[in-house]
Formats: structure tokens, sequence, C-alpha cells
């Protein structure tokens, strides 16, 4: 705590001084070599390939040919630039009614119809990013903590935490069991923070998962709900990965559980986007559903701080309306993401590598426990330099999800095309067996030099560029994503 | 529902269970009866007409014409829709270089390119709202304050200080000199808070001024800055309006008082810029935060994550503003545009004895009706205001919602309808002021009687757009600027 002196003189606030955003965290080699050599197919054919970014590239084709075939929907084409004035003046924070009405259907469609939501609680806000802050803004005040099952998206800790002021208090979740979330680990957390006199105020769940991209079950989000609802606590989930299940077992929202349940409608609140279902996280579309009114009264006057363009509103409300394309969009996008993940899965499994058995989300939880010299963090460490250095893969550490078991590493396959999954599968081959050819693995990695220069810089999803170089001098390059599009 | 839990613990935070939205306040009477009547050329002739919102239409056919001809500038198009996917999946929170650089181009032609700017200190954020608060995250800490003259933008009250924490102190302005901000009024302020043990962090200035629709002189800025220097605090210039100006004197901007003297100290200077006003596009959210502190340009820069500009419009945009030949004769014609619809309003409320402030800017005027008053008290201004809004039927924002010192001021918005509704609105008040002129400045209650319209709790200042009830079920009727558009 700084000294009321410090506080008073300071030109910037707190907030600007405290870190709190989570980028001046070890993890940006990756990201630096990433960016200091981008992989391209015939122009950098031995640069780093990105595969910490949690993106969904597969089916854009698909959106391009709706968008040739559909040219009302932009208010910049011949036919679409009558409504221009129109949307561009647009900026009741309710959002375009047609929006709303298409956001609340769509999110029906991805989850099969067994729930239908109420365009009237859908609240706009800058991407999930936005959501999650907005959210959490409205639930807690500063000193107050959520649960969170880790590993977790690592951006939560921003999120969640940087300008509300509250906690986050993760429970780790282990490999004994495959990751999965239980009841017992929730409650031995909440007794535990409870204990220390700390307010919990909800906890928060992403399903699916990331980084595990997994499901919870619905046995499993039943009883997390009704323990919810027995200590009146918050109960939000992340559900930005549920149209990327490709899968089974299918996805249940805990929108149906509430169906079934017991629960508390007033405690219940769910954070979309369409970042990662649609693949489309320039156009910030984040939402925030809540079954509390006044939540959704409080978030939508908070939605003025970030809303969805209205060029992007009348774009997708025009999209997701559109039942037909999105009936074949869901389900061709699910089979490309089962077929690229059966390919990545089998791919390492020829090397003895194992992942853990996923159904969605863009990306593989990859374990390579047994390449690590003993089971710590910094051994994690180690092992992630030489495979960014050698192997040259931008892969991100299982801690930088706060996942306590050393060995784990995110690996995202959705965000590249066959060829370059062929590059980066041979390049662990190659890795594995020259591994093999020495002898001893653990003693390998251990003798090289492998310290790559830091840089403070964050390795998650959520910071695309690879260029916060701390200078806002510095000229800022074309996005490395733009690059590594081949 | 409940707001407490059984266990006497409150179920949302704080921010959202009190007023820091600023919508609670009694000014919402000319909403909601512009929002149940409004008016339309043929259908609804005898309808409220929206004068309390202060948006640009003048020149949208100069830009719908600039969009036939530049189709590559949207993603929609089947020129630009090779682009899609690249923007599409662009959420890299420096922004695209090209908006960057077209955006800072832009700032620097507003201000007849007597200083430039550098693209690599644009920042991105939800709006101005979402710049607004962004700042202040950045420079003030919970409790501390920042001087704002008066009258003032309503909307600050949420920006600056709800989900922040911070507060508004009054420079109060006067209109015996016109309500210029003078050093004294300064001085007056800042001494106040010291004394109540208050900790000033900034100055927030509005140029040119909302809702006054005047600039400050070169004068008035260099004591600002010499004021903030002495004090060591920050200097906010919101400069949202500053291609509004359509007449002499001409526009100066902060930046350029910058550069007169080698001892100002840069890192307490930020601008805050939006294309809501000056473009007519409040719809697109292009909120920019521009510091002269590099590390306010780095902290907002991440802050910018929970409200970035949609990728789409990003790139609309970049392609836009840097077409100098458009941007030139875009500038010209809506300053003369502007120009001539001031003047025909100046004109019609001069032949029945109203007076404006004279201003040079701005999408709206500062009309007085001091003389109107029964008596010189915010309730008689009240008192009035319910007289134009259910008598004349226009709907326009009292002095008081501006946190104006003086009653009688009233801000009319006349940049948001076409010519003919121009002449309605005119009609009106002429007709108004005949009928009511023995009656007039007599202190008689005659128009007391019977108007007390019901209170609901909405706000009425240029943001918020929506006329509807709190009730998040209530089916949305169509945003009144669509209906007002006539």
């Amino acid at each position: 705590m700084e000294p009321a002196s410090v506080r008073k003189h300071s030109l910037l606030s707190m907030i600007a001084r405290n870190g709190g955003h989570g980028e001046h965290s070890p993890y940006f080699d990756g990201w630096k070599a990433y960016d200091r050599n981008p992989f391209h197919p015939t122009q950098n054919p031995d640069g780093v390939i990105q595969m910490g970014l949690a993106e969904n590239q597969l089916s854009f084709d698909l959106i391009e040919e709706w968008i040739k075939n559909n040219p009302t929907a932009s208010i910049c084409t011949p036919d679409g630039v009558g409504k221009f004035k129109d949307v561009a003046i647009f900026q009741d924070y309710h959002g375009l009614p047609e929006f709303r009405q298409a956001i609340a259907k769509f999110m029906g469609r991805v989850r099969r119809g067994k729930v239908t939501f109420d365009p009237d609680r859908i609240v706009m806000s800058g991407g999930a990013t936005g959501a999650s802050e907005t959210l959490i803004f409205c639930l807690a005040d500063p000193g107050d903590a959520f649960l969170v099952p880790s590993p977790y998206y690592p951006a939560f800790d921003r999120d969640l935490r940087w300008r509300t002021g509250v906690r986050l208090i993760p429970f780790a979740c282990d490999s004994t069991n495959n990751f999965q979330v239980t009841l017992a680990q929730m409650e031995s957390a909440y007794a535990k923070a409870i204990e220390a006199n700390i307010n919990v105020k909800g906890v928060i769940l992403t399903n699916p998962s990331n980084p595990l991209g997994i499901n919870l079950s619905k046995e499993t989000l039943t009883s997390l709900l009704s323990f919810t609802f027995e200590k009146n606590l918050h109960m939000v989930c992340d559900e930005i990965y549920s149209a990327t299940v490709f899968k089974s077992p299918a996805f249940t929202s805990i929108a149906e559980v509430m169906q079934e349940t017991e629960c508390n409608p007033d405690l219940v609140h769910i954070i979309y986007s369409l970042s990662k279902d649609m693949g489309l996280p320039g156009f910030r579309v984040g939402i925030i559903y809540s079954y509390n009114d006044q939540v959704v009264n409080c978030a939508r006057k908070m939605s003025s701080f970030g809303l969805v363009s209205s060029q992007s509103q009348h774009l997708l409300a025009s999209m997701l309306s559109d039942e037909v394309f999105i009936e074949k969009f869901l389900e061709e996008n699910s089979r490309r993401l089962g077929k690229r993940h059966s390919r990545v899965v089998e791919g390492l499994k020829q090397e003895g590598i194992n992942c853990l058995e996923g159904n969605a989300g863009l990306f593989l939880w990859m374990d390579l426990r047994h390449l690590l010299k003993e089971p710590t963090p910094d051994a994690e460490m180690e092992l992630w330099r030489v495979i960014i250095k050698d192997v040259k893969l931008n892969v991100s550490p299982g801690s930088s999800f706060h996942c306590p078991e050393p060995g784990f590493f995110r690996v995202c396959f959705a965000n590249m095309d066959d060829h370059t999954v062929e590059v980066a599968l041979q390049r662990i081959r190659e890795f594995v067996s020259r591994g093999n050819k020495n002898g001893d693995d653990k003693k390998h990695w251990r003798k090289r030099d492998l310290r790559l220069s830091f840089t403070s810089r964050k390795c998650d999803e959520s910071l695309i560029s690879p260029r916060q170089i701390m200078s806002p001098h510095s000229p800022v390059p074309q996005s490395p994503l733009v690059r590594a599009r081949t | 529902m409940s707001y407490v839990l059984s266990n006497g613990k409150p179920l949302l935070s704080q921010k959202a269970t009190n007023d820091g939205h600023a919508e609670n306040s009694p000014y919402f009477d000319g909403w909601k009866a512009y929002d149940s009547d409004p008016f339309h050329p043929t259908q609804n002739p005898s309808g409220v007409i929206q004068m309390g919102l202060a948006e640009h239409q003048l020149c949208f056919n100069l830009v719908q014409k600039w969009l036939e001809n530049n189709p590559e500038a949207s993603i929609c198009t089947k020129e630009g829709v090779d682009k899609f996917r690249d923007i599409a999946i662009f959420q890299d929170y420096h922004g695209l270089p090209e908006f960057r650089n077209a955006v800072a181009k832009f700032m620097g032609r507003v201000r007849g390119d007597k200083v430039r700017f550098d693209p690599d200190r644009i920042v991105m954020s939800g709006g101005a709202t979402g710049a607004h608060e962004l700042i202040t995250f950045c420079l003030a800490d919970p409790g501390d304050a920042f001087l704002v003259p008066t009258p003032y933008y309503p909307g600050f009250d949420r920006d600056l200080c709800w989900r922040t924490g911070v507060r508004l102190l009054p420079v109060v302005c006067h209109s015996s000199n016109n309500f210029k901000v003078t050093r004294k009024a300064l001085e007056e302020a800042y001494a106040k808070a010291v004394e109540a043990n208050i900790t000033v962090k900034g100055l927030l200035i509005t140029n040119p001024s909302n809702p006054l629709g005047t600039i400050l002189d070169r004068d008035t800025l260099r004591e600002a800055m010499s004021f903030i220097n002495e004090k060591n605090i920050h200097l906010v210039c919101d400069e949202i309006y500053a291609a509004t100006v359509f007449r002499q004197p001409d526009f100066i901007s902060i930046a350029e008082i910058i550069e007169e003297d080698q001892e100002y100290n840069r890192d307490l200077v930020h601008i805050i810029y939006s294309l809501s006003k000056d473009m007519g596009f409040p719809g697109f959210r292009v909120g920019i935060v521009y510091s002269y502190n590099d590390a306010v340009v780095e902290c907002g820069r991440k802050m910018s994550s929970f409200g970035l500009v949609s990728s789409q419009t990003q790139y609309l945009i970049a392609s836009m503003l840097s077409d100098d030949q458009f941007i030139e004769k875009f500038l010209l014609e809506s300053a003369g545009r502007l120009a001539t619809r001031h003047k025909d309003f100046t004109d019609g409320l001069r032949q029945v004895g109203i007076k404006c402030l004279n201003s040079n800017a701005g999408l709206f005027l500062w009309m007085d009706l001091k003389g109107f008053l029964k008596e010189s008290t915010v309730e008689a201004e009240t008192d009035l205001w319910r007289v134009i809004i259910n008598d004349v039927k226009l709907n326009v924002s009292p002095g008081s919602s501006f946190h104006c010192s003086e009653p009688g001021w009233f801000r009319i918005c006349i940049a948001n309808m076409n010519e003919e509704t121009t002449k309605v609105a005119l009609a009106r008040i002429q007709e108004f002021v005949q009928r009511n002129g023995d009656k007039l400045n007599r202190k008689e209650k005659c128009w007391q009687s019977d108007l007390r319209l019901r209170l609901s709790f909405r706000r009425m200042d240029d943001v918020l757009r929506s006329p509807c009830s709190m009730s998040p079920h209530s089916p949305i009727p169509q945003s009144p600027l669509v209906r007002a558009r006539t």
C-alpha cells in the first residue's frame, strides 16, 4: 500500500500504476519470438508458427459467400447505402431491435432450440472483455471475490479485477479426474474463503472451457447451480465457445439447467460474444444476458461505455437472422473444427504426446509432463522456451492459465490452414525424434542454452498484438495476424 | 425482487444500486413527451419536436455519395469483401494503422493544419463516453476530483464519476461575461476543494463548449495551461465539436497552445475526441483519447480493450478520412450548412425577442429565456420548461440539467432536423411568444396549472437515446431517432 503522499502526488491513478492489466508477466518470449520471426509458407517457412491465439479462422469462406449474396446487410453497398444515415445516427443503448432479436435467436439455435432467449435481456458490451468487466461492476464491490476454477483464461485477471477492484479466488482442477470441476472442490474453496473473511459474491465458469476444450456435464452444472442457489452466490457462465462444440457430449447451457433445477434467476448471468463462435473478434460483439432485471437495467446503462458499432449491429442482425445460413454455418463450422482437432490429436499421438480428451474450443490441452525434467513450474517454462526457440511454435504454458500442475500446454489449432498444421506437426515430429536420438530427453533440455531475452508482454489471446512495445511511439507494423494467415 | 440477501448482504454492487448513472433526475418529462408523441411532418404534424439531441444530420448526402463512389472502403461490397477476414479477425488494441493515421490526419485538418497529431498517440475507446471514463481511470483515484466549468454536458456526471468513483467540482461561470472561464473562478474552485480536503487531479474543459456553442479564446486557454501547470494537475480537453465551428473566430486547439511554451508540462495534457459530432456518426462509437503523456497512452491503450472500435468501422473510417479531397469539401460544406441553420434559428428567435448567446460552433443554441421566468429560480425554469414541452411541444434542455448557475437558459439543438421541421419549430416558438406576450414576465401562474407531467426515470441529454421505460421486459419501440427523422 502506497503512502498517501505518494498517491497524492502521483500523476497517474493507482489503477494506471498497479500493473493490473497483467501484461508485466514473463510469458512474452513466445510473442516476441513470433513477432520477430512470423511463419509464412513461402516467404518465411522457418518462422515461428502462432499457436497461442484462440481464433476461429476455418469458416470465413462461408461468411464471405453470404456477404456477397446479401448486399443489403451492409450500409455501404449500393443496395444498402439508403440505410446509412439511420444506422450511423443510431446510438440507443438498447441496440437495434433486429440485432437483439437476431442474437437471441442465434443463441437459442446454438443450444439446439432447448432454450429461448429474450431479446430484451440482451445487453451489448465491448467484446467479451467489456462484458465480463461490466457484469462484475454490477455484481460486486471492490474487495469482493469471485471463485473461478483453474486452469482459466488469463485475461480474467485483467477483465474481472483491474478496474473493478474485485478479487479472483481460483480453485484448482487437476488431471486426476481430467480437470473436471467438482462440487466438492467448489465447496471447499468457498469454505476456505469464508473462513478467511472474504466476501464471496459468486462463481465464474467458462463452459466450454478455455483452455481445456471440454464442456461441463449437465450433472455438474446442476450441482454447481444448486450450490450457488443455496449460498446465494451469483452464477456467471461464460459461454463464448458454445458453438465450437464439435463432438459429443452436446453442449448444455446454464440456461437449460435453470429450467430443470430450483434456482434463483436473479443470480444467473451469461456472457457471450461472436468472437469465437463466428470468428469475428474484430467486431467487438460482447453480450451480457442476465436473468436479473436490475442487472439488465444497470448493465444497459453501463453499456454506453462500450456499445457495438451500429454498422456491425446492422450487418450481424441480418446475418444471424438468416436461419438457412446459420444452420449450415453451425454444422459446417463444427465439422471443420472436429476434423482439424482430430488431425492434430492424431499427429501428436503418433509422437507419444497425449491431449486431454476435448470436444470443444479452438485449442487442445496438451500433456507434456513426460518431457519435463522435473514436475515444477520452472521446468515447464524451460520446456516452453525450447518449444518456442527450437520447435518454433508459439504455444501457451499451463502456468499462464494458473494451472497448478506443471507440464500442460494449450495449443490453438483453428487459426491456420491445413498446410501450416502439417508443418507444425512435422516440426513436433522432428523435435521428438531428435530428443529420442539423444537418449534422455530431460537431460537434453537442461544442457542447452535456452534463455531467451525477457520482455514484459502478455501471452494470451486477448492481447492479439505482440507489438506491445512499451513506447507508444514505436511504429506499429501490420498485424501479425494478417501475416500469419496463409 | 429483493436487493438484499437473507443474510443482510447486498445482492448487487453499490454502483448497480446507486444513482451514479445519473438517470434518476427529474428531467425526463421532455423525453417521455417526445417518446409518446413524436413529431412527423405528415403522420404526426402536431407531435413533439426533438430539440434535445445534439446530432449533426446535415451532411449525410455528402457521405452517401462518397460511399457510392468508394465501394472498396467497405468489407461487404464485392470490391471490398476479399478484405473481410483480415479485418474481421483484427482485434489488436493499437487499432488498424491506417485508422490511426487517418484520424491523426483528420484531427490536424480540422485544426487548419496548424498542428500535427502523432498516430501513435491515438488510443481508441467506446465513443467519447468511453474515452472520458478511460482517461479518468488513468488519471484519478476514487475520491479524487476534476474541476469542470459550468454549464457542462450532463453526461460527464456519469462518464467521469460513476464507475471511477471520481468527483466533479464546478467552476462557476456567469452570463455577465458570456460564461467565460476566468482564472479567478478556477482559483476559487481549487481553493474550495483544498479546504474541503479534496484532491484535485485535473481540469476538464470542453472546447467548443457544450451547451454554449462558443470557443475558448487564446487567453483563456493560456490561463488554463498556466493554472494546471502551476497546480501540477491534468488538463483534459474535450474537443469533440472542433469541426462544428462555422464562423470566425477560428477554433484554437489546446494542441496549438502546448507548442507555444517549452515550459509547459506536456505530461499533463490530454485531448478527447470522437466522430459523433463532427462527422455525424454517433452510432459507430468512434472515441479517441489523445495524450501527450507516454504512460497514459500506454495504460489507456491497454484499457481500450474494454471498448475498441469495431474493425469494420475502423476500416471504413480509415478510408473516408484519408480522402483529402472529400474531407476538405465535407468540412467546408458542413460549416456552411451549420452556419445557415444557425442563422435561420437566431434570426427567427430574434424576431420574437428571444436572444441567444453569441456562438460560432456546436449543434445547438444557448437560448436566453430569463425574461420569461416568473422568478429567477430553478423551479420557475422547470415550470417554463414544462410549458415548452407541453404547450409549444418542443423537447429542449433546461439549463439546470447542465448545472448552469443561472436559471432561465435553455439549450436547443438545431442540426438534427431538416429545413421543414426547422420552420415548424420556429413557427411554434413565434406563435407561443405572440400568444403569451402580455402574460410573460408578469409573474402570473396561468401556465402553471395542470402542467405537471408524470416524472419518469430517464435521462434527458443527448447521449441517452432510449425513451424506454425501466423494465427490460417492455417491448422496445423503434428508436425516436428513426421516428424523428423527417
